[in-house]
């Protein structure tokens, strides 16, 4: 199966609250945490879309976008 | 998936549970069981009692009431009894469901009546400041435990199914596409359903029993439970089981309701041939 294509990790910073979960639990390593916990999406290209970070999120604060469909081939 | 921020009162983000708090991914779970269920909001009908579980109500852009503490099935059966056709979710907290509202619990459970309970339980009391819970068990240090709980401890799910529930499953916030599969099998469920899910408290019940952070609970989650019917289960037994432990259809009672109506209104109708029960 085609790898789905990530468009973007929007992390609403205004509601989260900086537990940690989604970085400790991300499999590909895609977020940095500051000194302050502050977590930004630092390796996109390394998401594999399993979600984990969106579900598990407590704030309800990562959200995945997808890249549309691509169309059929003629 | 319709997204997360039309199920949701925005205005009322972010919520008011602790950095770390497990309640926010049952609500993240239950939203997308909503989803993936086809309900429309307004089918659906939340009714909550008193804790931080309860507030989940407050988040959820359904028909709501936030009630009484351990009230809320009490609530939902009058809902339900009124208006059948309507969605029933109750979230409790396990002091609101097994302690406070523990009656409301095992009679809602024997009357089998269509309403989805999940319980929420952090083995603690969050909003009151950290009271041991009838789930805290022995050995939990709580602020009414400071030299430790000698409690033992209730299992929601050997209770639930004692006391008649047709659904009952187990998950944790660890486990979230188990905890979404259970609650989209729970919400379609005709009968009384409850999902017991493992929350983490970090602040109350984590400070104080050697967890300091949040995903060391979480940890503990995926280390310390395995799915009911697995090698590793039947290998290890005191770890706790997850899964799903009730699947049965019996008679519903607001069904068997609406046959009482039907045999009460036939009796009426039929006049000298129909007399009324004495």
């Amino acid at each position: 199966m085609a790898r789905t294509a990530i468009k973007d990790i929007v992390i609403n910073q205004e509601w989260c609250k900086r537990c940690g979960i989604c970085s400790t639990f991300c499999p590909k390593d895609v977020f940095e945490t500051d000194a302050e916990g502050t977590v930004t999406v630092a390796h996109p290209e390394a998401c594999i879309a399993c979600e984990l970070c969106e579900r598990m999120c407590p704030d309800l604060a990562i959200h995945l976008e997808y890249e549309p469909p691509a169309e059929a081939p003629a | 998936m319709k997204s997360i921020d039309s199920y949701l009162r925005t205005r009322f983000m972010p919520h008011i549970w602790c950095p770390g708090c497990g309640h926010g991914t049952v609500l993240n779970g239950l939203i997308r069981s909503v989803d993936a269920v086809g309900l429309n909001k307004n089918e659906l009908v939340m009714v909550s009692g008193i804790g931080c579980s309860a507030r989940i109500a407050g988040y959820l852009d359904f028909h709501t009431l936030h009630t009484l503490h351990g009230r809320a099935l009490a609530f939902a059966t009058g809902v339900k009894m009124s208006r059948p056709d309507l969605t029933i979710l109750v979230p409790m907290g396990d002091g609101d469901a097994l302690a406070i509202g523990g009656n409301h619990f095992i009679h809602a459970a024997r009357r089998n009546i269509d309403i989805t309970v999940i319980v929420l339980n952090n083995r603690i009391y969050g909003m009151t400041g950290g009271q041991f819970s009838p789930t805290s068990g022995c050995g939990i240090q709580a602020t009414t435990a400071p030299y430790s709980s000698i409690d033992q401890p209730f299992d929601a799910v050997q209770l639930a199914s004692a006391a008649g529930a047709t659904f009952v499953a187990r998950t944790t916030t660890y486990h979230v596409n188990e905890l979404e599969q259970l609650l989209t099998r729970a919400i379609r469920h005709h009968g009384f359903s409850v999902v017991e899910v493992l929350s983490q408290c970090p602040t109350h019940f984590g400070r104080r029993n050697g967890h300091q952070e949040t995903v060391e609970m979480l940890r503990h989650f995926k280390e310390g439970t395995a799915k009911v019917g697995s090698r590793q289960l039947a290998e290890q037994v005191d770890l706790i089981p997850r899964g799903v432990f009730v699947d049965e259809e019996r008679p519903e009672y607001c069904d068997q309701y609406a046959e009482v109506i039907q045999r009460a209104q036939a009796a009426r109708a039929g006049g000298a041939g129909g007399e009324e029960p004495q």
